[in-house]
């Protein structure tokens, strides 16, 4: 095995059905940032993380936040003139972070993603109630009872679910997914 | 009769219950069926894709692959299930071995996808599937005066699928103008509402709905119209939150647009699950509807 691929060869090859390396022919016009409503929030706006992969800049990618910032509105995607799929590349990277176990301290978004998914793995469907651990507790207390307080009332409104919903047949839903990915790591 | 497969999402079961209601009651007067796809999963909304992309089609795969059995278009109100199941669609259709990959798996659930299923949005079926001559037809309380804000969000619009218009689609508006309503002109309509970021990223996500709020009110709209469940809730439920944030004072109505279609069509409003919302929607609107009676 050779040790010389390069990161932007890296994050190209986890671009889906990505031809070459999209990366190279950013131009840097900027159209991305402009059009972000994010952008103000990230450590790196999104022509600067794509810049930084093109230099080889790896750590400073994975620590920044600014693909768990992506709220995959696919505003900068369909503008940018050089036709690159900027939110697949913000989802390229949140999986490459997951993986290999380095992003951002204190960020909400790897550990909701990771009990969304083990959620979905056990019962098929969507239960809010048991996602709110996986995040409640990096909120600051403010942000916590407002959370406490839209609940109360959406169980009020008759909005919030109180029994888990399950598919059915769950048993081959399962044996399904085990094709795919070892169920070991998420069970 | 119009038959479609329905595939409503986890929101809807619950959170977004208003817009099941509304949407099977609407469709029903405009002679559509929507016949909720068996045990259908959920479809990943975002999360999937940052965890494991095969995994991901995988799992939008399973919900093809019953809707395929009924031989139906299928319909999800949401835009993120929408989203997930075109862009699925379309790369397995292309892909053959990312086919032959979801394939092996789905025979674990005695399922195979051949390929053959359309995916549609709700709006999509009152858009194109349905002539505003239809539509107008059926309305017998229209929304005289109300001015609407067209919030369109992301998923519904983009990514761009073929040559549609992605930047200023009327579609919309459209829908809004049949029922006799008047649809505001909304410079953010395809503006982000911030969807999970409410969960992961709230300040950006509470500035990101401020400025869609402050958007309608400067567009003098008398409600938002949305067709996706996570824009509603982050709209409508976390206004107080906004309020505190900003020092702002918003008490803004955010319906789904199947409840506006319903109360012109005359549909009583508690069938449409109005008076589950966080913000009471004006007087006029129930006014209004009931005009003509």
């Amino acid at each position: 095995m050779t040790d010389t691929i390069s990161f932007s060869q890296e994050v190209s090859n986890l671009l889906y059905a990505a031809e070459g390396e999209p990366l190279r022919t950013c131009i840097q016009c900027g159209t991305c940032s402009g059009t972000c409503p994010v952008a103000g929030y990230m450590d790196y706006t999104p022509r600067q993380i794509i810049a930084l992969i093109n230099a080889g800049n790896k750590e400073q990618v994975l620590e920044s936040n600014t693909f768990w910032y992506c709220a995959s509105c696919y505003h900068c995607t369909v503008r940018c003139p050089q036709k690159i799929n900027i939110t697949e590349l913000m989802y390229a990277l949140k999986r490459y972070s997951i993986w290999k176990g380095q992003h951002k301290e204190g960020l909400i978004g790897p550990t909701f993603s990771e009990a969304f998914v083990k959620m979905i793995v056990r019962g098929g469907r969507s239960f809010e109630p048991v996602l709110a651990p996986s995040y409640i507790f990096s909120l600051n207390l403010r942000e916590m009872l407002q959370e406490v307080t839209n609940a109360t009332e959406l169980l009020l409104k008759g909005r919030l679910p109180v029994l888990p919903a399950r598919i059915k047949r769950i048993d081959s839903f399962k044996r399904m997914i085990g094709r795919i990915i070892p169920m070991g790591g998420l069970e | 009769m119009k038959e479609y497969a329905y595939f409503p999402g986890c929101s809807l079961e619950k959170m977004a219950v208003s817009y099941h209601l509304s949407a099977l009651e609407t469709t029903k007067k405009l002679g559509i069926k929507l016949k909720e796809l068996e045990d259908w999963n959920c479809c990943g909304a975002t999360t999937y894709f940052y965890i494991d992309e095969l995994l991901a089609y995988t799992l939008c795969a399973r919900n093809l692959a019953i809707a395929e059995k009924t031989g139906l278009d299928v319909v999800a109100p949401c835009s993120a299930c929408y989203k997930n199941m075109y862009f699925t669609a379309a790369h397995l259709k292309k892909d053959a071995d990312l086919a032959e990959h979801v394939n092996f798996a789905l025979e674990e659930d005695n399922l195979q996808y051949n390929g053959n299923v359309n995916i549609k949005h709700l709006i999509e079926v009152f858009a194109q599937d349905v002539s505003a001559e239809e539509i107008k037809s059926k309305v017998t309380r229209p929304l005289e005066g109300i001015r609407v804000a067209p919030y369109y969000g992301c998923q519904i619009v983009r990514p761009q699928k073929e040559k549609e218009d992605v930047e200023q689609p009327q579609f919309f508006e459209g829908i809004l103008s049949a029922i006799g309503a008047t649809p505001v002109n909304y410079p953010l309509k395809m503006r982000c509402c911030g969807g999970s970021l409410i969960i992961s990223s709230r300040t950006a996500a509470l500035a990101m709905v401020r400025n869609l709020l402050q958007s309608a009110v400067d567009s003098q709209a008398t409600v938002i119209a949305t067709a996706c469940p996570m824009c509603q809730v982050n709209l409508e439920c976390y206004q107080q939150q906004v309020n505190q944030e900003f020092g702002t004072n918003f008490s803004f109505p955010v319906l789904y647009f199947t409840q506006l279609i319903g109360l012109a069509f005359g549909i009583p409003p508690k069938k449409l699950g109005i008076g589950k919302e966080f913000v009471s929607i004006a007087p006029s609107l129930l006014r209004a509807g009931q005009s003509k009676d």
